[in-house]
């Protein structure tokens, strides 16, 4: 009888333990590749490494929280990584320096930086708002609208790029001005804090307040956790799934703005699959492609996977190749332990 | 020794699972050739026990024996291999397939040898029909699932459990979406049956149907058995007493809330489509409980989506408080203060993976909004706290999943969502399906109480004496025409029934006209 208790009880806790690993699966996938890695390469532990990983993960930040968005509302957004060409290309072409011998526009006057930046933004907010109005009036599957919206500004883009004198040559010769904004830090060495990695803290900040803190955020999770039920509520879905495209779109615009200032540069490939990273990262930190469930924290930590995974295997010398074959395992792997949260018990 | 008499037995089964134990030393033993109902509330562990047994959860300790053997179940391919099947409660069939291929679905009778071998679709069909005519079911084996009503895939799902040769049939909640005459034939099948030697374990809510059909009953509580007796020598208060473990001496609360001065009126309420609803006229008063009957495919539910614009309309006008409105959305039903609990509450109503809190707020969001569109988080806290204390929820916290929510709790919350929307006018169908009995009286009491505050109840229900029990006045449908409109006090189910069959009974036209 006693024996039976016993066997109760470790069974009670070993259930708790199982509870803890699938609640926090991500964040300790996270900490065993660090370790992993740091194993390897005591030297991965530093300042400069973690500045520079969160410096590539800043665009990829704000570009997944884009996706968490649309991602939530069981909803997909293909049209990500053209929307990030469409911008970079788009900004970038109206900030380079004067004196720059193949400039896009040979005759445009120096614009305010805000200018452009704004600009772009609402390019991105533009395709948003066509894929939300043609998934919510014309009851088109996301999936099948962004696949649309994808090719489209593909097109847009490159006839763009395509215009005389420029004529599908990179665009280069940024204003410094602009590139500051993707390289410069506060600070000097080390311990600078990128200005990149502050808009990205800030662009977090402000979706968590969405999420959490706004009639929009609370919609957005009862049309992802039960579409019927929301109607039945007197949520106008319609009209909130145009905004939060829209809103995906501006966050896309936002971080195509920032990849051309990071590289200093831009071509209409810019971006292309960041649709699927930013998928794959929003999955690995918890999102629920069958909507209503994710949160900014766990997006956050999907993007540092991939970007501990992309530096910390070229750190310790591990060949591309094989870093794609390891960053799809992590995929399936983090998902698989995720779901475990939500399927039902046994 | 003495042979043993029975066919199934689950010995002290236990089952724990974080927090609860489901299942405390349960045992439950079955003769052949005879109905073994299993009664209890909500969460009392009836379906835990019975998804143990089909091998869908893995018990704690305990044993099942079948005729004498002990078996060992772990996935429901064991159970069906030891003679075991089970209708669930929601059918899942292949619904673009045709009835034949849902039959032998995983089994299909092949032809051929080796790589060349083929669905033999010849004998699929005569085998099915073989079954069909054994049982005497009236379906055409080559019809897709999809055309099918609810109680013909039932009758499928049955079909199916027979072909398996089982031994023992397992039916959760058999009659939640049938008719009157359904039932019965459904009961016929159960005695056929019976005849052949399988044991039935019937899982019902609806006590009528438990004493007329089953020989024994077993009754649980709080996951143990409280003990079983044959049907014969149970009444429904005591089952009812058993179960809940106090004695119930009424079903329902008293009332005394009072019909005022009209405050809703539909006229000429008409569906685009011709099988649907056509010229429901009605009024509504200040304070009243107004129920509507009917049988299943009456359009009781199309005409209340329709009252909340979840439906589209031919024609027809509504009036609140003698004033022309309009209402082509939730939106604008929620903005005549009219709200809406629906009858499939897991399809339509809650959301699973969200909270208590979230889900209770959701449709009075906007009353907490600030000039930034911030939501004011303390208010909404104390306001959804106050109201699921109002109505006793029983939760953990507002911070529980609602999917980890008992069904009674679940509906109690969908109240408390459209209480804070400060509604003139509830519309409920069928607010106590799939609900416990202890849950049922409170929520009887939850209505009752907001009639007799003057707010206007339409309430659609299955169930003759909730309707009977609840309603001021009773409007009964048949096939979408209202058929008539009777005072609750001294209402009978006879004369609901004549008036919800009317038009079945004489094709062609009404009798007692509108």
């Amino acid at each position: 009888m006693e024996f039976e208790a016993k066997k109760i009880q470790s069974r009670v806790e070993n259930k708790r333990i199982q509870e803890f690993f699938s609640q926090n699966a991500i964040y300790i996938v996270l900490a065993v590749l660090i370790a992993t890695i740091a194993a390897y390469d005591p030297r991965f532990i530093s300042v400069t490494t973690i500045r520079d990983i969160l410096l590539q993960s800043s665009t990829r930040a704000i570009i997944a929280l884009g996706a968490a968005f649309v991602l939530i509302t069981a909803g997909v957004d293909l049209s990500t990584g053209r929307v990030v060409g469409l911008t970079a290309v788009l900004s970038a072409s109206m900030l380079q320096v004067a004196d720059y011998s193949r400039r896009f526009y040979p005759h445009l006057p120096q614009l305010p930086l805000w200018v452009p930046i704004v600009l772009a933004i609402l390019a991105g907010l533009a395709v948003g708002i066509v894929n939300g109005f043609i998934i919510s009036k014309f009851s088109v599957p996301p999936f099948i609208a962004t696949l649309g919206t994808m090719v489209i500004v593909y097109g847009v883009n490159s006839i763009y790029f395509d215009l005389p004198p420029n004529d599908s040559q990179p665009i280069g010769g940024l204003r410094p001005d602009f590139t500051n904004l993707g390289s410069g830090a506060i600070g000097d060495g080390p311990w600078s804090i990128p200005y990149i990695v502050i808009i990205a803290i800030i662009i977090s900040f402000i979706v968590w307040v969405i999420f959490n803190k706004t009639r929009l955020g609370k919609n957005m999770y009862a049309i992802g956790g039960n579409v019927k039920a929301a109607i039945v509520s007197g949520i106008n879905v319609g009209r909130n799934l145009l905004v939060i495209y829209a809103i995906a779109g501006a966050l896309y615009g936002l971080g195509g703005v920032l990849e051309a200032a990071r590289t200093g540069g831009a071509t209409n490939n810019y971006g292309n699959m960041y649709e699927l990273d930013a998928i794959a990262a929003c999955v690995v930190g918890g999102v629920s492609t069958y909507g209503g469930i994710g949160t900014v924290p766990g997006v956050i930590a999907g993007v540092l996977i991939f970007g501990v995974i992309n530096y910390g295997l070229t750190f310790i010398g591990v060949n591309p190749y094989w870093q794609l074959i390891i960053k799809g395992l992590i995929i399936v792997v983090a998902v698989a332990f995720d779901i475990r949260k939500y399927l039902d018990k046994k | 020794m003495m042979e043993n008499a029975f066919l199934l037995e689950m010995n002290n089964v236990s089952k724990q699972f974080p927090g609860v134990k489901a299942l405390d030393n349960v045992t439950l033993k079955v003769q052949a050739g005879t109905v073994h109902a299993l009664m209890g509330e909500n969460g009392a562990g009836k379906s835990t026990l019975m998804k143990c047994l089909f091998g869908i959860y893995e018990p704690d300790s305990g044993e099942i024996v079948l005729d004498g053997k002990k078996v060992e179940i772990h996935k429901s391919r064991d159970a069906l291999n030891n003679g075991i099947s089970m209708i669930h409660q929601e059918l899942h069939p292949v619904p673009q397939r045709s009835v034949m291929e849902n039959l032998w679905l995983g089994r299909f009778p092949m032809k051929g040898l080796g790589p060349l071998c083929f669905i033999d679709e010849k004998k699929m069909y005569q085998d099915t029909e073989r079954l069909f005519q054994e049982l005497e079911i009236d379906l055409k084996p080559t019809t897709k699932v999809a055309s099918l009503s609810v109680s013909k895939v039932q009758t499928m799902e049955i079909a199916k459990a027979v072909s398996y040769n089982a031994k023992i049939i397992v039916m959760d909640e058999p009659t939640s979406s049938l008719t009157g005459n359904e039932v019965e034939q459904l009961f016929k099948i159960i005695r056929d049956l019976k005849k052949r030697g399988v044991a039935i374990i019937y899982i019902s809510h609806k006590m009528e149907e438990i004493l007329e059909i089953s020989d024994e009953v077993t009754i649980m509580r709080d996951g143990k058995v409280v003990g079983n007796w044959p049907a014969v020598e149970l009444t429904t208060d005591m089952i009812i007493s058993k179960m809940v473990g106090r004695d119930l001496t009424q079903r329902f609360p008293e009332r005394n809330n009072v019909p005022r001065e009209v405050v809703f009126r539909v006229e000429n309420l008409t569906s685009p489509y011709p099988k649907s609803f056509k010229n429901i006229t009605f009024e509504l008063k200040k304070g009243e409980i107004l129920g509507i009957g009917g049988l299943v495919g009456s359009q009781r539910t199309e005409i209340i989506e329709a009252l909340f614009g979840l439906r589209s309309m031919a024609e027809g006008k509504f009036f609140i408080n003698g004033q022309e409105i309009r209402i082509k959305s939730p939106i604008d039903a929620k903005k005549q203060k009219i709200a809406l609990l629906t009858e499939e509450r897991r399809v339509t109503g809650i959301f699973p993976s969200l909270s208590v809190l979230e889900n209770t707020a959701m449709a009075k969001l906007a009353r907490y909004e600030n000039k930034l569109f911030l939501l004011d988080e303390k208010k909404r806290r104390e306001d959804v706290q106050g109201s699921i204390e109002k109505l006793r929820v029983k939760t953990p916290s507002i911070k529980t999943l609602m999917k980890n929510l008992s069904g009674g709790n679940q509906q109690k919350v969908l109240f408390a969502r459209w209480l804070l929307t400060e509604p003139e006018i509830l519309l409920l169908d069928e607010p106590t399906r799939g609900i416990d009995v202890g849950a049922k009286y409170e929520i009887y009491t939850i209505i009752a109480g907001l009639a007799k505050q003057g707010k206007s109840i339409i309430m659609i229900s299955s169930e003759m004496p909730e309707l009977l029990g609840m309603s001021d006045r009773v409007m009964v449908m048949c096939e979408g025409r209202l058929t008539g409109i009777i005072n609750g006090k001294g209402a009978t189910e006879e004369e609901i029934m004549r008036l919800a069959t009317q038009r079945i009974s004489k094709q062609g036209g009404l009798v007692n006209g509108i």
